[in-house]
């Protein structure tokens, strides 16, 4: 009870401290007398937004939905991918070098490639955000797994537990919260990669729309588009840590 | 389990354990002959690093022996048994699980039904005063109040050797005193026969029946005294002048060693 004030503070000040940038932002704009195409003042990004709702929502569905799906394949793949590379010394031997060798490609120079191979659609998207999210996740599973202490696989094999069960009653639980780390790390990531996979080539999204109004000196939807990134980024992981918090709901 | 009496519960024959190989390798433990006969509580004391911690990893299957023979009711034990219970210096209970569920965690592992696994549980729980902390998580505890509860974990299989590496070191002198004169009641009232590590004399005095004293590594046994104090024991049994003289004897023989 006594620390709700407090946590009230703690979710405000963040908040007010945003508000002083913005207010301090319109203020230097109008004071300087900065033209719009080179920094427009945060109330002409809002009229603008404003007048391109419409359009600033349906390309923000369209990077909303490569990110989301390109994540999503990126766990779906990486995790059984870990528990063999985990479990497996032959498969480690042979596929870790692989990935290592492949994560240490620079993705951004592989979306050209990428998008000549796969067309403008959202195909080439997802596939970049694939790339670029599976290996924060791999790596943390792998270390995960294998982060069980000593004494308690001792404890597991002094009961005689199988394999199996080491693996679903110890090893499993004990790298959920390391699971998520790499979660989150993976979804700042794949907003990035899906915003490059767009300014390749593509005929929507919001890396599109950036890139568009720019050329055309339409500055204050630049910086809307931005702002809306932003936006979902934060939001994906605070949905990821939400899902952290019901899913872990012990401390080590 | 079968009960032929004449084979002791454990019994270790020029028992040795060297760790690793070549130029790394460290001689942990050198021969050990040792028998424990049925319902007798070993304590075994010795300076740190003299393979300890070994001896009892290797007493539970959990280590391969480099040299020597072991052998569990006669048998020769070639990995872990349900039928050896063992308690760490941790407690190594699950964050993620209740107190239950920590409990009967070996008894789900073993395949056996939930029903009386829990009741047992519940039992053993509240014999170590535990009955109102079931359902919380071991984070939710006290350290002396989770060591109990893993002492709880390791009876559930209703183990005929128990076998415990100082499990009152990381607790504070009180909580100590009060926990191993509680486990000492327990082991009584529950016949178990047991092999107790520590690196505390008064300890191994209060609670065996034998303590064996061991030299500085690689590990050897240099003597097995026999403790003939009256049981049940309590804080008085401290008191004793037969507790000093043992204590004292025990001493002597731990010294001489550093002087070598
Ligand atoms: N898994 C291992 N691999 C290599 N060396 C080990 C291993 N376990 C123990 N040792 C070595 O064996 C020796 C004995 O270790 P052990 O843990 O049995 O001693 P201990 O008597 O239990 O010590 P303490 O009182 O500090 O707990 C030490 O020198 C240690 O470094
Ligand atoms: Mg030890």
């Amino acid at each position: 009870m006594t620390d709700t004030p407090a946590r009230w503070r703690a979710r405000l000040e963040p908040l007010a401290i945003f508000a002083a940038l913005f207010l301090l932002w319109e203020l230097a704009v109008r004071w300087f007398a900065l033209p719009s195409w080179l920094l427009p003042a945060p109330s002409e990004i809002l009229a603008t937004a404003r007048d391109w709702a419409p359009e600033l929502a349906a390309n923000a569905l369209v990077t909303l939905r490569e990110t989301v799906t390109g994540f999503a394949l990126a766990v779906a793949i990486s995790v059984p991918l870990a528990v063999l590379i985990a479990f497996t010394r032959v498969l480690r031997r042979v596929l870790y070098p692989i990935l290592l060798g492949l994560q240490s490609v620079p993705k951004v120079a592989l979306a050209p490639l990428v998008t000549l191979w796969l067309g403008v659609g959202e195909a080439p998207k997802v596939v970049i955000v694939v790339l670029v999210c599976f290996f924060p996740v791999l790596v943390n599973m792998i270390a995960g797994l294998e982060a069980a202490p000593r004494n308690m696989v001792d404890l597991m094999r002094s009961v005689e537990a199988s394999r199996w069960q080491v693996f679903r009653r110890l090893r499993l639980p004990f790298a959920l919260p390391h699971i998520f780390t790499g979660c989150k790390v993976a979804v700042t990531f794949a907003v990035i990669g899906s915003v490059i996979a767009e300014f390749v080539a593509a005929q929507s999204g919001l890396g599109y729309l950036i890139l568009m109004s720019t050329s055309q000196s339409l500055t204050p939807l630049a910086f809307a588009a931005i702002l809306l990134l932003t936006l979902m980024s934060v939001l994906l992981f605070y949905l990821i840590e939400w899902a952290e918090r019901r899913a872990v709901t012990w401390h080590m | 389990m079968q009960t032929d009496g004449a084979s002791p519960v454990l019994s270790m024959a020029g028992l040795g354990k060297t760790y690793g190989q070549g130029r790394g390798a460290v001689e942990a433990l050198g021969a050990i002959d040792l028998e424990i006969r049925r319902g007798e509580f070993v304590s075994v004391v010795g300076p740190s690093g003299c393979g300890k911690s070994t001896l009892l990893k290797l007493a539970g299957g959990l280590e391969a022996p480099s040299r020597g023979t072991i052998a569990r009711e006669g048998r020769p034990l070639d990995g872990p048994t349900r039928q050896t219970g063992i308690i760490f210096q941790e407690h190594v209970l699950f964050p993620w699980l209740s107190i239950l569920e920590n409990v009967t965690m070996p008894a789900e592992v073993a395949g056996h039904p939930a029903g009386p696994a829990r009741a047992r549980a519940l039992e053993l729980l509240a014999m170590a005063g535990l009955a109102d902390f079931a359902g919380h998580r071991p984070a939710q505890l006290s350290g002396g109040m989770k060591q109990r509860a893993a002492f709880c974990r390791a009876l559930i299989a209703d183990p005929g050797l128990l076998l415990m590496d100082e499990p009152f070191g990381a607790l504070d002198a009180l909580t100590r005193e009060e926990l191993s004169l509680d486990l000492s009641r327990m082991w009584q009232d529950l016949g178990r026969t047991a092999l107790l590590i520590t690196h505390d004399i008064e300890e191994a005095i209060l609670l065996g029946d034998r303590v064996l004293v061991m030299s500085p590594r690689p590990g050897r046994i240099l003597a097995d005294i026999p403790v003939p104090l009256p049981r049940p024991r309590s804080v008085e049994t401290a008191a004793l002048p037969e507790f000093h003289a043992l204590k004292q004897q025990i001493r002597s023989i731990i010294f001489s060693q550093r002087s070598i």
